[in-house]
């Protein structure tokens, strides 16, 4: 009888190394690109319930139905939990007339949990990836004929925000992101209205990012802009530095020289 | 002594031992003159001649930089200034240069009238406004005997064909006038809406589904047959009539509507033109379903048939009946049953 | 005075001269213009104000029309500002971008024009508020103050019409309202709405109608007016207020040539470098912000110029109040605040003088201004007329003031209803209370001279302060003031028993008066002012006689 001189675990072991090294070295070749739209894993979807029953239900009802102090999230989207949660505008303080933005209470991981969780309750709009935000093939001119027409009535020709009924408004989008404002479009958040891809299509909306960001450099070549808030402040201004120069100065020259 | 020089100390024009002849005012004599400094000392003198001349000198300065600044910098270039941000650098520059070059030409004219020519106060007498009596009886003599030698008085004939005459005279200058414009006719009852037109998204006049709006969503629209119209026309008319907004809301929450069937599973079309004066309205509010307009605030509920709520506006806003047609997309059942946009006298 | 011997003169200057005084003999009447004595008072500088902005316009707007399209006919736009590129406008709207981004100094000639046209009415209102104020508008310068109202409503819709002229987005909504409100107007206002745009809204004749209207007609017209107000000024010579020397027959200040070509000729140059430094500095009306008008687009926060700020507030505080009848509309809200409010408001602006003159009976010639506190009537009608304009006024920024204060426009709008009825009557009690206030205060400055904070103890105990008594300036700006006593309430029946026709309105003419002058203060009489002078030597010589305790107080 031949003596082997392997040991018995030795075929074991070398399968356990052939599928670390492959694995580690897969792992080193792909790190890097986040994959887009990975279907959400139970634990996440758990870890969201779970924010949302200590943070969110109280408003919102324990299966997410709403009640009357919130709305209910079936069908919202993934988008929507993005775009309040991660502006900070959710959860709210108390009710009031308008959801202010403010610093998240939420980090990052937390949010897509919420997100993934409210997701699994109803088809809504996904999170916008980053090629559906891409703005270099967006036409500027067509960004600025679209927001003047779906986006001024509210938001106003400069996008400083404009005042709607009983206390509530439409928020600046002068330090908005390209996220957020296409979140906001696809939601339709609060007040505003929603904006589906089918009507005004991701080329659309691209568009008006685009606008937006241009109308976010603040460039105004006549000068200081006054707020861009058109006639009332130049009025304002008028009386209270141009004519109360030249009132000064007409007092300048009535007054008696020593 | 001329009546323009006037000495301190004496008694002031107009009034007799010190009272104002007119108004039986006590009135004081004006006080002593106080000189300037640069009335006394020729080196304060001195000294504002130069601050005047270096205001002027300063100015052409400027000015002359305008022309640099003009030929030199481009319409186009935008720099950031401090506090007042980014900017045309030739509009600031051509402004300020030029700005303050004139300013400097009037603030030097001014400090040169308040410094150095004199700031004695003199006064001028008044001359009573009315004529005298004489002149008074000349001028109704003179217009007493005109008229008489135009007969215009007695001769009753000439006077009242000449009125008569001239009465006509404006008309053809108010005539001419009627092809300013149109009749009303029915233009204020009509729209582009009718039986099958389409609905299309303004501005890119794409064929809508039901299914691409989800429930909150808003569309700006127009019919389909606008685009070609504007082109013919030349002109932006119709579209002011024949906008309109499109939302969706749950059924369940519909309260009215201003026809029974006029809406398409929760979708309903209203016109886009306020029914106060005038202003397009998309400024819809997707929880309370009401229409405001930032023009006058005037507020409408498209959940209720787009009745108002708030503001000025005195009737609601008219809906147009829509349906799908056999493709699947949105078209109008037919057109408006009532006039879009403002009131006018005769709409009934 | 013996004649002096004139002989020709031999520089250019005086040759000139001499060659046009040949033709024209302007010698004697520029003689007594260079001469004419104006009076100095800051106030009466903001006629200048106005007078130079004018003049900037018409400069302005000249250069602006070499560049300027009025038309409609579309265009597609291809010129340096590239979030425009490629989009339709009117050639009015492109011109006038082009006029901003491709012609040098374009902007900036803009900007200096509707400055200039703020600076305008702005300056023209304020001229007229300190008018009615010192009662300038008396005999003899009524027909100047109709004038000058007329010159206000001009001006008002003169600039209107400008900032309409390049078909933007923001002041084509303003005449689409417009419109809409000509169309509400009874029995004619469609055909008036049909004939003025040459059919419907917007059409495409408007904006080549309005250019006319306003780079010749009301221009024209302004240009008319303005002369004739001036030459009324210079011809009635300045009001001005009471002081030491001025009387009712003469007028006190300084010459034309050369104190008052200089400071007048100076201010116009600081009121053109102001107006260009703003200009240059401060953005007004970024038409290509707001885009090219469509009738299917609007702008969150739609105001139109401060001035018409007004008519705005007016028509959204309005509630909505309409009848019809037999087939007939009749839109009350939007004829009352647009069309009833502002005519009434004008109308009695413009018949002010005669009211006025009817109530007090008053039919002298006055030269010299009233303070406002010695007119406390008529200066408590003017704060209350002007506080109802200011609340409509901020009530037409009602969104603007929603938004930057987070508060709700439909409270908003709510108290500014409540407040037109409320603040007025309110302004015009305190006005008239702080008025009267401040004539009791001079009668006791007049008798008792200033509070100068020192006290001293006299010998026997007593505690007095010192007062020093005012200044002859200050006394004769006092006794300046004019006592005009109420109407008598008129008999009515005469001696042989014939009832007086008019018994009924000099009635009330007599109740006008009387409340008009209701509580005015008198001015001291010669003997009151003699005791309070005697009093005052007293108290001044027993201060001196103690000489030695003398405390000071701050």
């Amino acid at each position: 009888m031949a003596i082997s001189r392997r040991h018995p675990a030795a075929l074991f072991a070398v399968l356990v190394v052939g599928l670390a090294t492959t694995g580690v070295a897969y792992a080193a070749v792909t790190t890097g690109s986040t994959p887009q739209a990975v279907a959400p894993s139970q634990t996440q979807v758990q870890e969201g319930k779970e924010i949302f029953l200590q943070g969110c239900s109280s408003c919102h009802g324990l299966a997410a139905q709403g009640g009357s102090d919130g709305p209910s999230l079936i069908g919202v989207g993934a988008a929507a939990v993005d775009f309040q949660v991660g502006t900070g505008r959710m959860p709210m303080a108390g009710p009031g007339a308008q959801a202010m933005p403010k610093t998240p209470v939420y980090n990052e991981e937390q949010i897509a949990a919420l997100a993934a969780y409210v997701a699994s309750l109803g088809a809504g709009p996904a999170i916008p990836t980053e090629d559906q935000l891409k703005t270099n093939e967006a036409d500027l001119a067509i960004g600025g004929e679209l927001f003047r027409t779906n986006c001024a009535q509210c938001h106003s020709f400069s996008g400083r925000g404009g005042a709607l009924s009983e206390g509530r408004m439409a928020p600046s989008l002068m330090k908005s992101e390209a996220k957020r404002i296409y979140e906001a479009m696809i939601t339709g958040p609060q007040s505003m209205p929603v904006f589906s891809d089918k009507t005004i299509t991701p080329a659309d909306k691209q568009a008006i990012i685009k606008y937006i960001q241009e109308l976010q450099k603040q460039e105004n070549p006549g000068g200081f802009a006054l707020g861009r808030l058109g006639t009332v402040t130049e009025g304002l201004f008028l009386f209270v530095v141009g004519l109360g120069a030249l009132i000064g100065i007409a007092v300048w020259i009535g007054a008696k020289a020593k | 002594m001329s009546d323009l020089e006037h000495f301190h100390g004496e008694e002031p024009i107009g009034s007799v031992d010190g009272i104002d002849v007119v108004s039986g005012k006590q009135v004081f004599p004006m006080g002593p003159h106080e000189p300037r400094r640069a009335d006394i000392d020729p080196k304060a003198a001195k000294r504002a001649e130069r601050q005047v001349a270096t205001m002027f000198v300063l100015a052409t300065v400027l000015i002359l930089g305008f022309v640099v600044v003009y030929v030199k910098v481009p319409t186009t270039k935008l720099v950031a200034f401090p506090i007042v941000g980014t900017a045309s650098l030739s509009n600031v520059l051509l402004g300020t240069l030029f700005g303050l070059g004139m300013f400097l030409i009037g603030a030097g004219a001014i400090h040169w009238a308040k410094k150095l020519m004199p700031d004695v106060e003199v006064a001028e007498a008044r001359h009573e406004m009315r004529s005298t009596p004489t002149a008074r009886q000349e001028f109704a003599a003179a217009v007493k005997q005109g008229a008489a030698e135009s007969g215009f008085g007695e001769r009753k004939i000439i006077r009242r064909t000449l009125l008569g005459a001239l009465a006509l005279f404006p008309i053809p200058l108010v005539v001419i006038l009627r092809d300013l414009g149109p009749m009303p006719g029915t233009r204020l009852r009509t729209t582009l809406w009718g039986k099958g037109v389409h609905l299309v998204t303004d501005p890119t006049y794409r064929r809508i589904r039901p299914e691409d709006i989800p429930i909150g969503g808003l569309i700006n629209a127009v019919p389909e047959n606008l685009l070609h119209k504007e082109e013919e026309d030349g002109n932006l008319n119709e579209r002011g009539k024949a906008s309109i907004i499109i939302v969706r809301m749950d059924p369940a929450d519909i309260v009215s509507q201003q026809g029974a069937g006029w809406d398409y599973q929760g979708i309903v079309a209203y016109s886009k033109i306020c029914t106060h004066v005038g202003c397009p309205i998309s400024l819809y509010q997707q929880r309370t379903h009401h229409l405001l307009c930032p023009c006058h605030q005037s507020t409408f509920d498209l959940s209720d048939s787009g009745k108002v709520v708030f503001g000025p506006a005195a009737r609601r806003m008219p809906q147009l009946a829509i349906t799908v047609d056999a493709d699947g997309y949105l078209v109008a059942q037919q057109g408006f049953t009532e006039p879009v946009g403002p009131s006018f006298w005769e709409r009934g | 005075m013996s004649t002096t011997h004139y002989e020709d003169p031999t520089t250019v200057v005086g040759k000139a001269a001499t060659y046009v005084d040949d033709r024209l003999a302007p010698a004697g009447f520029m003689k007594r213009l260079l001469t004419k004595v104006f009076p100095d008072h800051w106030s009466f500088m903001l006629g200048e104000i106005a007078l130079y902005s004018f003049i900037i316009l018409l400069l302005s707007g000249t250069y602006l029309t070499l560049w300027f399209k009025p038309s409609m006919t579309e265009v597609i736009y291809n010129g340096s500002y590239l979030p425009l590129k490629g989009v339709k406008m009117s050639e009015a709207f492109s011109s006038t971008l082009n006029i901003s981004f491709d012609v040098r100094g374009g902007l900036l000639m803009r900007q200096i024009h509707h400055w200039a046209a703020l600076f305008f009415v702005a300056a023209v209102s304020v001229h007229l508020l300190r008018v009615f104020f010192t009662g300038a508008f008396r005999k003899p310068r009524e027909i100047n103050w109709v004038i000058g109202t007329g010159l206000l409503t001009l001006a008002i819709l003169e600039g209107f019409a400008g900032y309409s002229l390049p078909d933007d987005l923001l002041s084509g909504t303003g005449l689409r309202i417009a419109e809409g409100i000509m169309q509400a107007i009874p029995l004619v206002g469609t055909y008036v709405a049909m004939f003025l745009f040459g059919g419907e809204f917007p059409g495409t004749d408007f904006i080549s109608r309005l250019y006319s209207v306003h780079i010749l007609l009301i221009p024209g017209i302004l240009l008319g007016l303005v002369t004739a107000h001036l030459l009324m000024v210079v011809y009635q010579k300045h009001t001005q207020f009471p002081g030491p020397g001025r009387t009712e027959s003469n007028v006190v200040g300084y010459r034309l040539l050369p104190i008052y070509m200089a400071k007048a000729g100076g201010f116009f140059f600081v009121v053109f470098g102001i107006t260009t430094l703003i200009a240059g500095l401060v953005t007004i009306n970024p038409i290509w912000l707001y885009g090219p008008y469509t009738p299917s687009q609007i702008t969150a926060g739609s105001q139109p110029d401060w001035y018409i700020g007004w008519l705005d507030g007016a028509v959204r505080v309005t509630p909505n109040i309409e009848t019809s009848a037999f087939g007939h509309t009749i839109s009350w809200n939007i004829l009352i605040p647009a069309l009833i409010i502002p005519g009434i408001m004008f109308t009695a602006l413009g018949l002010y003088p005669w009211i006025e003159a009817w109530v007090t009976g008053d039919k002298r010639e006055h030269h010299l201004l009233d303070r406002p506190r010695n007119a406390p009537t008529r200066t408590a009608l003017g704060v209350m007329a002007l506080s109802f304009y200011l609340i409509l006024w901020i009530a037409g920024g009602n969104d603007i003031i929603a938004t930057s204060f987070n508060l709700s426009i439909n409270t908003l709008i709510w108290s500014f209803r409540i407040m037109l009825f409320v603040v007025p009557p309110i302004s015009f009690v305190i006005t008239k209370r702080i008025c009267l206030s401040l004539q009791r205060r001079d009668n006791d400055k007049l008798l008792h001279g200033y509070e100068t904070g020192r006290i001293l103890r006299l010998p026997h105990g007593e505690f007095i302060e010192i007062h020093e008594p005012i200044s002859v300036a200050e006394a004769a700006m006092i006794l300046g003031k004019s006592d005009v006593p109420a109407l008598a309430l008129p008999p009515v029946v005469d001696e042989q028993g014939v009832k007086n026709p008019k018994a009924r309105s000099s009635k009330v003419r007599a109740r006008l008066s009387s409340w008009y002058y209701s509580e005015n203060v008198p001015v001291p009489t010669a003997e009151e002012l003699q005791a309070a002078r005697e009093h005052q030597e007293h108290a001044l010589h027993a201060a001196g006689e103690a000489g030695a305790i003398e405390g000071s107080s701050h």
